[in-house]
């Protein structure tokens, strides 16, 4: 927030720190991209800056969304990317083929990608529509499990591990700020422990060797390991200090796959080294911690919720993507929001700002709020 | 589930409790994050740096100049010669046939050719290219990279082929060099052995002498992409020839000594009595090694593999014949050693009888003694002696003057025949020696099997008193050389008689040494092949005697021997000697050896590589006449 004369009200007060941080998040995205690229701003990175710039302009838009309106809208949005996850899947299935988008004109609108800040509005909304004595009771679970898992569930048949797993522990994460009781979550996380060699035993054979490419990358460093293999080349032959700017062999070459995409951050810490990937890390870690502060000031239960749920979403998005590219977590398709390329994630991330941007703004200047529940 | 009802002050606390949960779960896995990264990039910086350049930079290897081959005046036996060449990427073959045949018009290529490359082809491993043509005319390849966009997979290159100078008369000595097999492959999964161009030895010198002859690879380091495009070449990587081996042969020894044998099948060794080294090492006829090395053509091979003198065969190492009478020096010594006195007379009538059996000689010698039944080559002598003496101390003198022995050269394989005597008899066929095993023995027959090598080595050390021992590389470790443990003064009885053989009127006098002043000494031998009724010369060729000398010279002070056979050549005296008398004119008098070679090749119809080569002319019209 910046308090001067000359600057108008309304921009002075925008939330200015995050917006800087967004704008070096995709700054060093855009650096990126176009070292991906050789050296140019086409194919990637003019387009990305193009949408990066329309998002951040909706974003702030949205700050000045009153929070009854998003409440108002939450379960309906949730409804209608319900049915147009349905609409993919029945495509899918009448054109015998995985099917993620839908085709509206020229744009192709991805509704899982939709559904993370959705289910963030709808749980929480549902949370604060839920009176505070029966939170431990059952019926405080299974209406949000529904919620939850049937569009995971969709998602997770299109196929799109990646995102079904996304989406379900960002509603988890919803789910255990409200205040679920402890041993489900505990009880969660015994069963998918006992459950994980019952599964692998069950698996198939291409299935149990991603398992142990995962385990071991290097043993597959020509098939399915070959992703992760060059990526830990690339991160690790960066260093401290990074090969330099427009330097990188691995991607300049080809051999990192998806240098632009997925595995962006691999890309980025080649060339900048340790370096480069702390202060990125250290960008994300302010965004998130932004938005944690969002919802520990909010003075409803719906801002409360949904500004941690939209604040974990951005984190796993982070954490899976880098974890992923760093050989921590198998590949699932985990885009670095921001920083790789492709519009779905970039609106995503930017929709989830726009929303933690007007719940700062209404606990700051007091506006907007349907019910005040302070607490004591 | 607790029954205690929960206030809004009781569900704010859990809020900001599980707010601080979840954050710190945040915050340790951003922790997880970094430390990770810090791995990766500081502890693991140099295990991926590796990798990384070693995506980045390829190399496309060029095989290391092959070492020389030199004789021991530093005169060339084997080189390189830089050369064009064309090969082929299977892989990347688009239109297989239109390529051939584009490549056969543009190379002229003939049918023999095409052949080898399309065996070569089918056998191939697809990335592992195959040689079109070595050797290409400047020409031919300028013509062939003007229309290269077409030909997809065709590899032009320059490169390096092996050349020997002496072209046959080296053949059996250094072997030839030939690219690398699917097994030699399969043994090293050395990359440098699919490298087009990259041979190695496969034969001879070339096959033992291999780790010092090869050198390292060296190559054009490049930067490629993961797709294999280029980006961009980097400092070459030098490579590092082979070391050049300096032999003990005389290269212009070994050349004369081949081309003198004419058309016959024959083997020579020539030594330098004071250290052994072979100064020759012929085996003729033979295969030109030059066409070896670039791979034959079959219509050649056809020919080598038919003709019953055996190109293919090295004689030298391989060749296996009965010692003839060139047993006869080692076994005076071996009677002398047991106290047989010399002097003493023996009429020989022609004859002997032994059991039920009579053995007949050549001729009735009438009176001799061990002088003159070596200048005369008298079999009854040494069949009479050697019934009065004991076999096995006789047989063990010829074996340790050198029959039967096997050398340590650096030969693939070696030969080495046999020595028989009672006990080895007794192992090997379970009998008793008998008197006519003495008399097949002691004239070089029966179970005597000797190779050329021993024919030199006999003479060294007979005529040098020391246990000689012959060497190939002139480099190599020098084994200090030991007396013989026989009394010099029987040795000196031998050479005298070994001297009167071609001096006096012994059975080579025709073969004197056309020089003043040096004498050579010798002894024939006439190797029976077929029964003992048809001695003598034949008129079909392989059931003729094989013709042997083994000689030294000069008698008196002794530097060179020599030791030859012919095979199928008839009496030693008349195939044998005269061959061995030229070459060891030529260690003493050039000019005057080669003066007495050019009568005898124009004789021959040219000199040995004009008669190879309208030979294989021939052969090939007579091969095309059949297919047509």
């Amino acid at each position: 927030m910046i308090s001067s004369a000359i600057i108008p009200q309304p921009l002075a007060k925008l939330p200015w720190r995050l917006i800087f941080l967004t704008a070096i998040i995709a700054f060093i995205g855009l650096l990126t991209l176009y070292s991906a690229a050789g050296g140019s701003i086409q194919p990637w990175a003019l387009k990305q800056a193009i949408v990066f710039c329309i998002f951040l302009g909706v974003a702030v838009g949205m700050s000045w969304l009153k929070e009854s309106t998003i409440k108002g809208v939450a379960f309906p949005l949730y409804a209608l990317i319900f049915v147009a996850l349905v609409l993919v899947e029945l495509l899918g299935f009448v054109s015998k083929g995985a099917q993620r988008w839908l085709e509206l004109g020229p744009m192709k609108l991805q509704p899982s990608e939709f559904m993370k800040p959705a289910i963030v509005l709808v749980l929480a909304r549902f949370y604060e529509l839920l009176p505070t004595g029966v939170i431990r009771k059952w019926r405080a679970i299974w209406p949000a499990a529904l919620l939850l898992g049937i569009p995971a569930a969709l998602i997770m048949a299109q196929p799109d591990m990646g995102t079904a797993l996304m989406l379900i522990l960002i509603g988890g994460s919803v789910m255990f700020i409200a205040g679920l009781p402890w041993w489900l979550f505990a009880g969660a996380a015994g069963v998918l422990a006992a459950g994980a060699p019952l599964a692998f035993a069950l698996m198939h054979d291409y299935q149990r060797k991603r398992v142990f490419i995962f385990l071991n990358p290097e043993s597959d460093p020509l098939g399915a390991g070959y992703h992760v293999t060059q990526s830990k080349i690339a991160i690790g032959s960066g260093g401290i200090f990074g090969k330099g700017y427009l330097q990188g062999s691995q991607s300049h070459l080809d051999y990192l796959p998806e240098g632009h995409t997925d595995f962006v951050f691999a890309t980025m810490v080649e060339e900048w080294g340790l370096i480069g990937g702390v202060v990125l890390i250290f960008a994300f870690a302010l965004v998130i911690r932004w938005g944690m502060r969002v919802s520990a000031n909010a003075r409803t239960r719906f801002s409360q919720l949904a500004a941690a749920g939209l604040t974990a979403t951005i984190f796993f998005y982070v954490a899976i993507n880098l974890m992923m590219v760093m050989g921590l977590a198998p590949v699932v398709g985990v885009p670095l929001p921001l920083v790789s390329y492709g519009g779905s994630a970039v609106m995503t991330v930017m929709l989830c700002i726009g929303l933690l941007m007007s719940f700062e703004r209404q606990q700051r200047t007091g506006t907007g709020y349907s019910q005040l529940r302070i607490p004591a | 589930m607790k029954h205690q009802p929960i206030t809004p002050v009781q569900q704010s606390l859990t809020f900001s409790r599980r707010m601080m949960v979840f954050g710190g779960l945040e915050a340790s896995i951003g922790a997880l994050l970094v430390g990770r990264l810090g791995w990766l990039s500081i502890a693991e910086n140099e295990h991926y740096s590796l990798l990384s350049e070693s995506n980045r930079v390829q190399l496309i290897v060029v095989p290391p100049r092959r070492g020389w081959l030199v004789d021991r005046h530093g005169v060339p036996i084997a080189i390189n010669r830089s050369d064009f060449r064309v090969d082929l990427v299977p892989q990347q073959l688009e239109q297989p046939e239109q390529t051939l045949k584009s490549l056969a018009a543009l190379l002229s290529l003939d049918t023999d050719e095409m052949d080898r490359i399309l065996r070569d082809l089918k056998q191939s491993r697809g990335f592992q290219p195959v040689q079109v043509a070595e050797d290409v005319p400047y020409d031919r390849y300028a013509a062939l990279m003007v229309r290269l966009p077409e030909l997809p997979g065709v590899r032009p290159m320059r490169g390096f082929s092996r050349y020997y100078p002496q072209g046959p008369a080296v053949a059996h000595l250094v072997g030839y060099v030939g690219t690398p097999s699917a097994e030699e492959y399969d043994k090293t999964k050395d990359p440098l052995f699919l490298t087009p161009g990259f041979k190695i030895g496969k034969q001879g010198l070339e096959k033992t002498l291999e780790p010092y002859l090869r050198g390292t690879p060296g190559g054009q380091r490049i930067e490629v992409t993961a797709r294999g495009k280029l980006v961009k070449e980097l400092d070459p990587k030098p490579d590092r020839s082979g070391q050049t081996v300096q032999l003990t042969i005389d290269a212009g020894l070994q050349e004369y000594a081949a081309r003198r044998m004419g058309p016959e099948s024959a083997a020579l060794v020539a030594m330098e009595i004071a250290t052994g080294d072979m100064l020759a090492y012929v085996s003729m006829p033979a295969y030109d090694p030059n066409s070896f090395s670039q791979g034959i053509g079959r219509t050649e091979w056809k020919m080598l593999s038919e003709d019953n003198h055996i190109p293919l065969l090295n004689k030298v190492a391989q060749g296996l014949y009965p010692s003839g009478s060139t047993i006869k020096p080692a076994m005076a010594l071996g009677f002398l050693k047991q106290g047989l006195d010399p002097d003493q007379k023996f009429h020989c009538t022609g004859g002997v009888q032994i059991g039920n059996r009579y053995f007949r000689d050549d001729d009735a010698h009438g009176i001799v003694d061990m002088h003159s039944a070596i200048e005369h080559s008298c079999n009854a002598y040494f069949w009479a002696m050697g019934l009065k003496t004991d076999p096995q101390q006789t047989t063990e003198m010829v074996n340790y003057l050198g029959y039967g022995e096997e050398f340590d050269l650096p030969i693939p394989s070696q030969r080495f025949g046999t020595m028989p005597n009672p006990k080895w008899l007794e192992e090997k066929y379970h009998r008793e020696w008998q008197g006519y095993d003495t008399a097949n023995t002691s004239i070089g027959q029966g179970y005597v099997l000797i190779n050329p090598m021993q024919l030199a080595v006999m003479p060294s050390r007979i005529a040098s008193g020391n246990l000689v021992q012959p060497r190939l590389l002139l480099g190599g470790p020098r084994k200090p050389i030991k007396p013989l443990a026989i009394n010099p003064e029987h040795l000196d009885y031998v050479r005298k008689a070994m001297a009167a053989v071609v001096n006096g009127h012994g059975t080579a006098v025709a073969s004197k040494l056309p020089l003043d002043g040096i004498q050579m000494a010798g002894k024939t031998g006439t190797a029976q092949v077929h029964r003992l009724e048809t001695r003598g010369h034949q008129s079909t060729w392989a059931l003729r005697d094989h013709a042997l000398f083994i000689a030294f010279a000069p008698a008196d002070k002794p530097r060179y021997a020599i030791g030859c056979i012919v095979e199928h050549g008839g009496f030693g005296a008349s195939a044998a000697a005269p061959i061995v008398r030229d070459t060891m004119t030529y260690l003493f008098d050039k000019q005057k050896a080669l003066a007495a070679l050019a009568p005898l090749e124009a004789q021959w119809g040219g000199s040995l590589a004009e008669r190879n080569a309208r030979e294989l002319q021939q052969f090939k019209a007579a091969a095309r006449a059949n297919i047509a």
